[in-house]
């Protein structure tokens, strides 16, 4: 099954956070990467910008409607995700539990609608 | 055979039956539809009839036939269908030597995948009395004061959610099974918890809920008897189960511990849970919560009165549950045992130190535990105040007689 990995974080609180602990946190990201990409589970993922980047379009009566800022204001906001491929949620729940932004946000694990069911 | 006693029946084995269905078919609803059809079938035949020696394997045979009539119906199983027929086939020729093993494999995978933690703690007691009890819809959603139909929505979203989130339909590996048993007595005593002391309601106690969840650790005991705390858990839920019989008068009103009539509780289940409880002590390594809390049942249930009841060693038990696993809760029953050895005092300031951290907030308990303290220590006009906010704090009607009643007491005293 495949599973969509939401890392969510509080922003601001990872924008506060030292150089030196940021860097190291880059470097366990990368070791994450690699370490789901040997074990065969890792289908794609990105690190994403802040939400003060993101705009938000609807489109209404034909019209094109666009926001500044993201859908909802929310205490922590999306800030990358995994596509991964697992046995089922045990696996899943076990990758998403790996990745260090779990650490200080949290994690949301979404199965991937299937099509032949 | 009569209609109720089928009925017993089938809610004894449809747990057992339904998990080995759903192994073989791969999906909840389908199994349990079938399950049902089943029961149906057996309704008709058995009525006026002799029941056939082995009932659940009847009930598996006529269900695995009616899941191979509905896969032919349902479109969606088309294209699984040789697949699952296959199955079921297969294990309709290993039938004679199916080795119990398999049995308690299959309950314990129903039993897992109930109590996944990719499940809220209220989901998974509700697909647990569903599924491995066998109640019905409609008590299970008596169970929880909601209506059948939010329960029934309730299951169809967890059904769905084994479906689509890929829960396993499996027992969990070595490096897991601790951590998951955990999540399995969690689910058990919360059925016990709110069956033994509703949170609303005017029923104080409702039986069939304590039972079931006895039933339920009998069966995990059985099933895994190496499972660490689960004798420690069954011990704890007899024991405070026996004393049924004194908790409640004839009006329906509580009967504290002190004022019970020790002559009722239940002897013969008494002994089991002392058994039990021996047990579950003699178990190497860190003693476990479930079991601590049983001795301390035991020892109310052994002592001959409420004043020649060993509180020291009460103190003790709880002053180790403190570190084993803290919680307001366990903090106010240890300040109560204190006032036991030490007097009122010292466990008042034990109270207010609790609720002063903030502990228990929107919990009848503490302000009932301190009323009782501050009455026994003569300030009235606090504990009248305490009872109050007892009373505003709890939605049980026999809780609230009985803050009623003390304060009457008091009224009188003064």
């Amino acid at each position: 099954m495949q599973y969509l990995l939401m890392i969510y974080l509080n922003e601001v609180e990872y924008a506060k956070m030292e150089k030196e602990a940021e860097g190291k946190m880059l470097a366990e990201y990368q070791a994450f990467t690699q370490s789901i990409i040997s074990s065969g589970n890792y289908k794609g993922g990105d690190r994403l910008q802040p939400t003060s980047t993101s705009t938000t379009v609807r489109v209404r009566d034909g019209k094109i409607l666009t926001t500044d800022g993201p859908f909802a204001e929310t205490r922590e906001q999306l800030g990358g995700y995994y596509m991964i491929e697992a046995k089922n949620i045990d696996e899943a729940i076990g990758i998403a539990a790996r990745i260090p932004g779990a650490r200080l946000g949290s994690i949301e694990v979404r199965p991937v609608w299937q099509y032949n069911h | 055979m009569t209609p109720d006693a089928i009925e017993k029946l089938f809610r004894d084995e449809s747990g057992r039956a339904l998990a080995t269905l759903i192994r073989l078919v791969g999906d909840f609803d389908l199994a349990e539809d079938a399950l049902q059809d089943a029961f149906a079938a057996a309704l008709v035949t058995w009525r006026g009839s002799e029941i056939p020696a082995n009932p659940r394997a009847w009930l598996v045979h006529v269900a695995r036939n009616k899941v191979i009539d509905r896969i032919r119906r349902q479109r969606s199983f088309r294209a699984k269908e040789q697949e699952i027929v296959d199955a079921i086939e297969r294990d309709a020729a290993s039938d004679e030597t199916t080795a119990p093993a398999d049995l308690v494999d299959d309950m314990l995978r129903l039993i897992f995948t109930c109590c996944h933690p990719a499940f809220a703690p209220e989901v998974q007691v509700a697909l647990t009395l569903r599924t491995v009890c066998g109640l019905t819809t409609a008590e299970v959603a008596r169970a929880f004061l909601t209506s059948e139909d939010a329960m029934a929505q309730r299951l169809v979203r967890a059904k769905q959610k084994i479906r689509l989130a890929g829960i396993p339909y499996e027992v969990p590996g070595r490096d897991a099974l601790d951590e998951r048993m955990r999540g399995v007595l969690t689910v058990i005593y919360l059925v016990f918890t709110e069956g033994y002391l509703a949170t609303s309601g005017s029923a104080l106690i409702r039986h069939d809920l304590a039972r079931e969840a006895i039933r339920l650790g009998r069966l995990v005991r059985d099933l895994m008897p190496e499972a660490a705390d689960i004798s420690g858990l069954l011990a704890l839920m007899l024991l405070h189960d026996a004393r049924r019989a004194g908790r409640m008068d004839a009006s329906g009103d509580i009967v504290l511990l002190e004022d019970q009539d020790r002559s009722t509780w239940n002897r013969a289940q008494i002994d089991e849970g002392l058994a039990l409880v021996e047990c579950a002590l003699a178990v190497k390594g860190r003693p476990q919560p479930y079991t601590v809390q049983a001795a301390i049942a035991a020892l109310h249930a052994q002592a001959s009165s409420y004043e020649h009841t060993d509180w020291r060693q009460i103190v003790g038990l709880y002053e180790v549950l403190l570190r084993i696993a803290p919680s307001p809760v366990i903090e106010l029953n240890h300040a109560a045992a204190v006032s036991m050895v030490d007097g009122p005092a010292r466990a008042l300031a034990l109270v207010d130190s609790l609720a002063a951290r903030g502990g228990l907030k929107q919990y009848d308990l503490l302000p009932a535990v301190r009323a009782d303290l501050l009455r026994r220590l003569g300030q009235h006009d606090e504990a009248r105040a305490a009872y109050h906010e007892a009373s505003d704090a709890t939605q049980l009607v026999p809780l609230k007689r009985l803050y009623a009643r003390r304060l009457a007491e008091l009224d009188a005293e003064t």
